[in-house]
């Protein structure tokens, strides 16, 4: 006989509860965290390094030193057998791990603290230096790439004169045209927009004019049956059709915009995130260096999380309940006694609705 | 089959040849001219779809087009709602040749094409903002198709929200609004389940009685022909030909019990040995079950 198995939380495509759905949530975070904790708190299990506490009479090591074990060992033996007093010192990581605590601690304070020298960006000015590239580029590629892409997408005309080219330009990687645009802009910020540009663009326009392939023909043919002119299927089919295709693609090609931001922020003169993390590590403090990585992601995460949620306001339809916006408008043009339905219980709100509807 | 039935055109009371011969007096709205379409196929020959189509529609008439899957009645019907282009002949409206598609025929797809990002009454104003009436005016209108097909209560909702029933009567709704000359319709109901497309039925019927509206009608289901239609016309496959233009005997208005009557069994048996393909066709497969049972008393 078939024996009926409790697979449990491993049933293929089947939903998770709302609770297991959270503890795994919190677990993927909290299992590299753990990991990260063990390596940096729990001596022997990595610690490679030694740093010396007491120097004793080497010449050749301070306290504070990060050395390697053997090197220490050897350097102590050599002491003993020269009767001098031997080294002391702990077991260490080395100086790119480090500890949780002091990455936490450097969240707040790579903010705190001024710039080594005069003239130099501090942390919040990189990062706002960063963001400002990424939009700027990703915009004006948008600003050409989005109705280009449309047109291409729409008019076979367009698609077998603009994609061609625009397919065969790009391959060729963003970097190769570093130089180019240093020459031709100059070395401040006019060459790092350009450099996200081609980077984006080139993507863009080809993935805009497949996403507006996509449209439903039936729709359009439906709309033409309805006598709509071809203007007015451009505008009122074909665009809204796909719009919510089309801004899931944007923030896709956002991240990809970010990706690019690394190469930019080396062109010219370097600036930005990149400039700040390099400093950071040529000065070995390399708790801050994590700490921008950790700013990164964060602002890349919420930038994503609230587009997801921007798009499901605008695109109430894709969702099935109405958006934020669509209930503000609601409430404000809405008649006067209805005014801010918030406030009414459900009861009144579903009186009111039947009155409506009647 | 040995049919027991007598001929369907014998059994045709007065009243209804009476009504049949007043049809054929009136305004021919759309009429096709030895019409004719081919598609190239992928072995770079080209496959008759269409041969020879000529027939008239006469205002406010009901008119199905009906025949085996695949005999090009999509093809017909996109022909005529201009989507599709006649490799030959011609297609008249009101005398006047059809070139393109137009908001003068209305279109009612099998799949559901209610634009989603829209609501219910939107959807029902754009035809109506395309053929250049004002927002206001669009909206008054759409309300009262809504009122019409009894769906004013969900006018802010989305198609979405709506079920396939619901959402083809808005879809009729929208294809009406703009006062076509003709209503197109491919198979409608095809993807309803059975108690919702009688239901949509009757009401497609009191719709058409009680507005001035012509119809052409396709669909592969005989009931659905023979219920519906004033005239039916039966295509063949391969190619597509006119095999012959039935009309049917019922009086008006229709009534489901009609479904029973004698009228109605010879009529439809009669277009059923017309579509049915008199020869084997090749994707046509034989049983080949196994017992597996042993014992087939049971059945
Ligand atoms: N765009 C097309 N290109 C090539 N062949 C087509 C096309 N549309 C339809 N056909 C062919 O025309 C025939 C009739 O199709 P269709 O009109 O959809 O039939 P029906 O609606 O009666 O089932 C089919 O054999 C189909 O393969
Ligand atoms: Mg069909």
């Amino acid at each position: 006989m078939m024996k009926m198995q409790n697979v449990g939380c491993f049933a293929i495509r089947k939903k998770l509860t709302r609770r297991q759905e959270y503890i795994l949530l919190f677990l993927s975070f909290a299992l590299p965290l753990l990991l990260w904790c063990l390596v940096s708190y729990v001596p022997f299990l990595y610690h490679p390094l030694i740093r010396v506490t007491d120097a004793g009479d080497s010449f050749l090591c301070a306290p504070g030193d990060l050395i390697e074990r053997s090197a220490f060992e050897e350097e102590n033996r050599e002491l003993a057998s020269g009767g001098g007093k031997v080294m002391r010192g702990e077991r260490a990581n080395p100086a790119y791990l480090p500890a949780p605590h002091q990455v936490a601690r450097s969240l707040v304070t790579a903010f705190l603290t001024p710039p080594r020298r005069d003239g130099e960006a501090w942390f919040h000015e990189s990062i706002g230096h960063s963001i400002r590239i990424v939009f700027l580029g990703f915009l004006i590629s948008s600003l050409f790439g989005v109705p280009l892409g449309i047109l291409c997408g729409t008019f076979p005309f367009f698609e077998r004169l603009i994609e061609p080219f625009i397919e065969f330009f790009r391959y060729f990687p963003a970097p190769v045209f570093a130089t180019l645009c240093v020459a031709i802009l100059g070395i401040n910020d006019a060459p790092k927009i350009a450099i996200i540009f081609i980077g984006t663009f080139f993507q863009q326009l080809p993935m805009v004019a497949n996403t507006t392939r996509s449209a439903d023909g039936a729709l359009i043919e439906a709309a033409q049956t309805l006598g709509a002119s071809r203007r007015r299927i451009l505008m009122k089919v074909i665009i809204p059709s796909v719009l919510p295709r089309l801004y899931k693609d944007m923030r896709i090609l956002l991240g990809w915009a970010w990706t690019y931001l690394i190469v930019a922020e080396v062109v010219g003169t370097s600036s930005g995130i990149s400039w700040f993390i390099n400093q950071q590590a040529k000065y070995r403090d390399f708790s801050n260096v994590y700490a921008a990585i950790i700013i990164i992601c964060c602002i890349g995460l919420f930038c994503d999380m609230f587009l997801a949620w921007f798009g499901r306001q605008i695109f109430p339809w894709e969702s099935k309940h109405k958006g934020i916006f669509y209930r503000a408008a609601e409430e404000i043009f809405g008649p006067r006694d209805q005014v801010f339905s918030i406030v009414l219980s459900k009861e009144e709100r579903r009186k009111r609705d039947e009155q409506h509807s009647a | 089959m040995n049919s027991t039935l007598p001929d369907y055109k014998q059994m045709m009371s007065p009243e209804v040849r009476d009504r049949l011969a007043r049809l054929v007096r009136r305004p021919v709205i759309m009429e096709t001219l030895n019409l004719f379409k081919e598609f190239p196929t992928s072995s770079g020959k080209k496959q008759i779809v269409l041969k020879d189509i000529s027939f008239q529609v006469h205002q406010r008439e009901f008119l199905s087009i009906i025949g085996p899957s695949g005999c090009g009645k999509s093809t017909l019907i996109r022909i005529l709602a201009g989507l599709e282009t006649a490799t030959s002949g011609e297609i008249l409206l009101d005398g006047k040749p059809v070139v393109a598609p137009g908001a003068e025929r209305g279109m009612v797809f099998q799949k559901y094409t209610l634009f989603p990002w829209l609501t219910v009454c939107r959807n029902v104003m754009f035809g109506l903002e395309s053929i250049g009436k004002d927002r206001d005016t669009a909206e008054n209108i759409a309300l009262q198709w809504l009122d019409i097909i009894g769906l004013a209560r969900y006018a802010d909702y989305y198609p979405g929200q709506l079920s396939g029933g619901m959402q083809q009567r808005v879809a009729i709704a929208r294809a009406l609004a703009p006062q076509p000359r003709v209503l197109l319709m491919d198979e409608p109901f095809g993807a309803l389940d059975a108690q919702t497309r009688t239901q949509m039925q009757n009401y497609l019927l009191e719709v058409w009685r009680n507005i001035d509206i012509t119809i052409i009608f396709v669909t592969h289901d005989l009931d659905e022909a023979v219920y519906l239609s004033d005239r039916i016309l039966a295509l063949k496959a391969n190619p597509g030909e006119i095999n012959e233009l039935i009309e049917v005997p019922l009086p008006r208005p229709r009534r489901s019990r009609m479904l029973l009557e004698p009228e109605f069994l010879a009529t439809r048996e009669h277009i059923d040995k017309l579509i049915r393909p008199p020869v084997k066709r090749e994707d046509e497969c034989e049983f080949k079950v196994v017992n597996m049972v042993g014992d087939k008393t049971f059945l």
